[in-house]
């Protein structure tokens, strides 16, 4: 299965799904920490996948979205922003609306 | 790293046209994390172009990107975005 074809798969397996550096429990990078913790604020279920883990998904993931930064957010499959959109959306009152959304 | 702040700026000068441009260069906050290994600099854009207006933020973002192309790739490892069109000032 070709990379792109892996994470087509794995995108949608989790209706909040975050690719970042390290794990929630132990990020390794600053960026990919305070995602997980507004996301975390907001209640939010989410699957994780550590790009450090598996240098192709890293690569592979930036060429998804046409977007060279992580960590990057999905809910439902579509790409959501990195760190700095979901700041925003946070600050905004928003991101927890597209939350209790995709959670039913 | 200034040489890179300036091509930086260059760079989204040419693409942009932005009324103001402010970069910062906070690489030395994250000397030596485990995502920054490969050298790549962590920096901060504020700016204000005409170009940003009625886009959204990652339409906005994307634009910034494009601009800075292969230089996403090694030499900037993290950027963090503020992009207003002029009528949000």
């Amino acid at each position: 299965m070709s990379v792109q074809d892996r994470i087509k798969e794995q995108i949608v397996s989790e209706k909040i799904m975050l690719y970042m550096k390290g794990t929630p429990q132990f990020p390794q990078c600053g960026f990919s920490g305070k995602t997980v913790q507004i996301l975390q604020a907001c209640g939010a279920r989410f699957g994780a996948v550590d790009v450090l883990a598996d240098p192709e998904i890293r690569q592979g993931i930036k060429d998804y979205s046409n977007w060279p930064t992580i960590p990057q957010l999905y809910i439902n499959g579509e790409f959501i922003g990195g760190c700095d959109i979901i700041t925003e959306l946070y600050q905004k009152g928003e991101l927890q609306k597209m939350v209790m959304a995709a959670q039913g | 790293m200034t040489d890179r702040v300036a091509r930086i700026e260059q760079r989204l000068r040419e693409a942009l046209a932005p009324e103001s441009i402010e970069i910062g260069d906070e690489s030395h906050l994250h000397a030596g994390h485990e995502g920054a290994k490969g050298g790549g600099g962590h920096f901060a854009v504020t700016i204000v172009s005409a170009k940003f207006q009625g886009q959204n933020t990652v339409m906005r973002h994307r634009l910034v990107y494009d601009a800075l192309g292969n230089m996403m790739q090694k030499e900037i490892h993290a950027l963090s975005i503020t992009a207003l069109s002029p009528d949000e000032l």
